[in-house]
């Protein structure tokens, strides 16, 4: 569904990508991880058009994304740290995305419903807390059945009940047959939910793997002590 | 496009600098028609603050809302929504709601006590004066990324339009007192947007006496319809250029 050729990618003189390739699947479930200013956000920007790539190309669902903007109603994205204008209401925030998506596609009201969103509708972004945020930009990434999701630390700020609804979708929507690609830095919690692991290091990919296969060739039964493991023996 | 506009527009309205920006304004004209016994001096503290008020109000608070917005301009990037609608939308949204406050707060009281066409103009004058600066504004924020750096390129902006302008060109003419430099000066004039509005303004107010230098040979040059007519195709120019240049530098952009 997303095939990426060659990233190139400086700011000034720092280079932040250095030339990356990746062919991801449907129904995969993808742990982008890496230390901080590796370039995963800068990649995950680059799909989502928000950064313009100095060469190499993109393809998503076999569509150059510099071509239209259209690729992007099947992506849904969720961002680290959602801020949204201060005087409008999470009923207007809303109402304006379903407006831009335009889409004729029945709606996804699970999250919306789980996280009892209705309730909230009249309350100002500015008045919000940073894990009611979170529960937005959730909602919003999940509202359109987008064949893409693109969750940037997506637990990060979320009280453990809401961070379980959140896992618990994810794993559903895997199920049903998307492409999820997740940063984190929580190790832990991706154990239950990703299927592939990417690890970025100064704009390289270390290595692309099957967490099956990451498991199996270091004899961990965890992802964080097999990435420990492999990082160890370089 | 219209959805991004509606809400964009309402949350700036909603703003607390900008309601208190609208009844300053309005204050300011009320009392300056009301204590002044005739409307001619009253128009002239009016065009004062035309002069200083609008364009820092909107040069300012168009950057730190741009700025303030960056992360929600980044959430409206990851849908299928053209980059140069969303740019147009703020630009849109922000002249939209700060010609807003300046009509309600200025134009009411200037319709109700001064000649109409005067009064009319001095509108359109000020509504013109506001775009220019929301697009200079824009400008700005896509030249520095840092906020601090682009807010300080807006308050520059400002003095040098508002303060400097005059008095370098005043300078100019002693330097060249010897040289008809007459022309080369109107043409001068054409680069400051605010020049051209007092000018404009004081063309139609007959108050010779305080035009300043550039307009008394403005006035001389071009006479009243002709000048009148540059200078509106000027202002309009001033109102789009930085903007457009900025549109095509946003398409591009990192965010």
């Amino acid at each position: 569904m997303i095939t990426v050729e060659n990233i190139k990618k400086k700011f000034g003189k720092l280079v932040v990508l250095n030339g990356i390739d990746l062919t991801l699947k449907k129904g995969e479930c993808i742990a982008l991880i890496g230390p901080n200013g590796c370039g995963k956000t800068t990649l995950m920007k680059i799909i989502l058009g928000m950064v313009m790539a100095d060469s190499g190309s993109i393809l998503v669902n076999n569509e150059s994304i510099t071509k239209s903007e259209l690729y992007k109603q099947h992506i849904g994205y969720m961002p680290q740290i959602g801020r949204y204008p201060q005087n409008m209401t999470i009923g207007q925030i809303i109402d304006m995305v379903k407006g831009i998506r335009n889409e004729k596609k029945p709606l996804d009201e699970e999250l919306y419903k789980a996280y009892e969103l209705d309730k909230l509708l009249d309350k100002k972004m500015s008045t919000l807390s940073g894990g009611t945020m979170q529960k937005v930009s959730a909602v919003l990434s999940f509202l359109f059945n987008p064949s893409i999701l693109i969750l940037d630390e997506p637990t990060a700020g979320l009280d453990p009940i809401a961070a379980e609804i959140l896992k618990q979708k994810i794993i559903k929507e895997k199920g049903n047959g998307k492409l999820i690609i997740i940063t984190s830095h929580l190790l832990s919690e991706l154990d239950d939910m990703v299927s592939e692991i990417i690890f970025m290091q100064e704009g390289n990919i270390i290595f692309h793997r099957a967490v099956t296969a990451l498991k199996e060739s270091t004899q961990t039964a965890k992802i964080s002590s097999a990435i420990l493991q492999i990082l160890k023996n370089k | 496009m219209g959805r991004i506009f509606k809400y964009v527009m309402l949350d700036i309205l909603k703003n607390k600098f900008v309601i208190a920006y609208m009844v300053m304004m309005s204050l300011v004209a009320w009392s300056a028609f009301t204590l002044e016994d005739n409307s001619a001096k009253g128009m002239l503290t009016l065009l004062n603050l035309i002069l200083l008020t609008v364009p820092l109000v909107s040069v300012l608070f168009s950057a730190i809302y741009i700025y303030n917005s960056s992360e929600f301009i980044e959430l409206l990037v990851s849908h299928p929504i053209k980059r140069s609608k969303i740019w147009l939308s703020l630009y849109w949204g922000l002249c939209g709601s700060l010609v807003t406050a300046f009509i309600i707060g200025a134009g009411i009281p200037l319709l109700l006590f001064a000649e109409f066409t005067i009064s009319l103009l001095m509108l359109v004058v000020g509504i013109l004066i506001t775009v220019i600066f929301v697009s200079l504004a824009l400008l700005s924020t896509i030249i520095y990324r840092d906020k601090a750096k682009g807010i300080g390129l807006t308050i520059l902006i400002w003095i040098y339009f508002a303060l400097l302008f005059d008095g370098l060109l005043l300078f100019l003419m002693f330097q060249f007192a010897d040289y008809p430099i007459e022309k080369p000066m109107v043409l001068m004039t054409a680069l400051s947007p605010l020049d051209l509005s007092r000018i404009l303004l004081l063309l139609q107010l007959d108050s010779t006496a305080i035009m300043g230098y550039t307009g008394a040979i403005f006035r001389n040059f071009f006479g009243n319809t002709v000048g009148m007519s540059i200078s509106f195709t000027l202002l309009i120019l001033w109102s789009t250029i930085p903007f457009l240049v900025s549109l095509k530098k946003f398409k591009k952009k990192d965010l």
